[in-house]
């Protein structure tokens, strides 16, 4: 759901960016390692513990054999990420380590992880073990040790600090009336209960359409902003189906389907047109902005 | 041939090919899509057909939307309606009826037939596949006789498994896959409709040609799991 999240941990464990990662929604699991790791965690934070010892998010640790990871409240975000150097290893399906809830295949089993599963990582990268030398070597009582791979808070805080979620306008918005687009730009919407990984359902106002064709299905994006006949919108995310046949008012741009990801049921989300040139700039200046970040090594501990 | 291209996003483009999802506008996405696939723009993702049009989605990292508009609309430009390579026939071979087809009965007296006329208007009919969507392998099929339909059921079951052959309304389909669903289930078909580990995962594609055969019990159980 949060790809710049799930691509920054695994930058900061020497993985591709392309690595199967953990997804965690609201609630973590607790994990043992049984084996020495380096781990990083990135995305919401749903208060991460080690060995019950509280634990920062963006930044690359050592764990060892035997430690376990808990996680508590969730203190900001959705949505939290947890990559292992060498990348969660499952058999790739149609070319990719995912997995497809609804269809029940990919990733592990096809199905979420429940108590017991037992997962294997690849093996760690030559940068993983860079990094993982530039931890101390003497953590006395603790069981981890943090390394100097990390990104600093004003970084993240820029990418996910934004009062208003940027859209280009959707193929079908010229059904809606002037009246109806502009409200569109001045409601704030609230991300509904009935939210998941197929698409945020939002309240707040009902969008009229001026002209209610009949529309035959057509192929739509991560981010379009359906409009069906009750009028309360659906912002199609990660699991959306292909199609879909009711119009489309808005497509938020690429940039800012991270930010989106983070956001919770009854959180609020006001949106933002621009055009696509611009939107295609801002997500270039975001691919800059990952790769600065990632590229850095911190001095201070 | 008319078309239009526009943004659809910032990270694909869609291309309309009609007014109406027509018979002409069929051939011509049927046409397109194939152009796409023997020969992708470069920084092409991936093609989504739908009815009048073809969705690409692009990477806007290593082209802007104007230069990949530019190439799109040179490719569009090249294809006909003829262009479209000739459709594919599918059968598909049902066991209709008793457990596989629990609601056969009641479409039966909504229209006031006997059982042995829904199965016969439901094989003799030639379906055309419109679109692929909605879940993986699910085929839009178009061409269900008028005298068949009924509506969902009011409540839907939470499970319907995978291979279910039902009717909702006046359109026909076949589950892919173990799903919820509020469709009228007739039958079931022993054919994987998807299956993840195919290079074409998807048995059926847009602009099939499709048949429903009745076959019986003991041909169904001697097929199931297999591909025709």
């Amino acid at each position: 759901m949060d790809r710049f999240s799930a691509r920054v941990a695994n930058r900061l464990v020497g993985n591709d960016d392309g690595a199967a990662v953990l997804e965690m929604t609201l609630k973590g699991p607790t994990i043992e390692f049984e084996d020495d790791a380096l781990i990083a965690l990135s995305g919401a934070d749903l208060s991460p513990r080690v060995a019950d010892v509280s634990i920062p998010g963006w930044r690359a640790l050592l764990v060892k054999a035997g430690t376990t990871l808990t996680f508590g409240p969730a203190r900001w975000g959705c949505r939290a990420y947890l990559a292992v150097a060498g990348g969660i290893d499952v058999p790739e399906v149609m070319g990719s380590r995912s997995t497809h809830l609804r269809a029940g295949f990919g990733g592990y089993e096809g199905r979420a992880l429940r108590g017991g599963d037992d997962l294997q990582r690849g093996a760690p990268s030559e940068l993983a073990e860079e990094i993982a030398a530039g931890a101390p070597r003497d953590t006395g009582q603790r069981t981890f040790a943090l390394t100097q791979k990390r990104i600093g808070a004003q970084s993240i805080r820029s990418i996910f600090d934004r009062s208003t979620v940027r859209y280009t306008t959707g193929c079908e918005a010229r059904l809606f009336g002037a009246a109806t687009r502009a409200a569109f730009d001045e409601t704030t919407f609230t991300v509904s209960p009935a939210s998941d990984r197929m698409g945020f359902r939002l309240t707040g106002r009902a969008l009229e359409i001026d002209d209610e064709q009949e529309l035959p299905s057509r192929g739509v994006a991560f981010g379009s902003v359906q409009v069906p006949r009750g009028g309360e919108p659906i912002l199609l995310m990660a699991d959306h189906q292909t199609t879909g046949g009711y119009p489309v008012i808005a497509d938020v741009i690429a940039a800012d389907l991270p930010l989106v990801a983070q956001r919770k049921p009854g959180d609020k989300l006001r949106f933002q047109r621009v055009d696509v040139g611009e939107a295609q700039r801002v997500l270039r200046e975001a691919e800059t902005l990952l790769d600065e970040m990632t590229e850095r090594a911190h001095a201070d501990g | 041939m008319r078309f239009g291209v526009q943004h659809l996003g910032d990270s694909a483009v869609l291309v309309t090919l009609g007014d109406h999802a027509d018979e002409v506008a069929l051939a011509r996405v049927r046409g397109v899509t194939a152009a796409l696939e023997k020969d992708p723009p470069a920084h092409m993702v991936e093609s989504v057909p739908g009815y009048r049009t073809v969705a690409i989605h692009y990477d806007p990292l290593s082209i802007s939307y104007e230069a990949f508009k530019d190439l799109v609309v040179e490719k569009v430009s090249g294809v006909s309606g003829a262009s479209a390579p000739p459709a594919r026939t599918i059968e598909i071979p049902v066991c209709y009826g008793g457990d596989f087809g629990p609601d056969l009965t009641a479409v039966a007296q909504h229209n006031d037939i006997e059982e042995k006329a829904v199965v016969s208007l439901h094989t003799k009919q030639e379906y055309r596949v419109r679109m692929i969507g909605f879940a993986p392998g699910f085929a839009y099929l178009d061409g269900m006789s008028e005298r068949l339909a009924t509506p969902r059921l009011e409540q839907p079951r939470r499970s319907v498994p995978a291979g279910s052959v039902g009717i909702a309304g006046g359109q026909t389909g076949v589950y892919p896959l173990d799903t919820p669903g509020g469709w009228r289930l007739i039958g079931r078909t022993p054919l994987r409709l998807f299956d993840p580990a195919l290079e074409e995962p998807s048995l059926l594609r847009t602009g099939d040609v499709v048949r429903f055969v009745a076959i019986d019990q003991a041909t169904f159980n001697s097929r199931n799991g297999g591909a025709s």
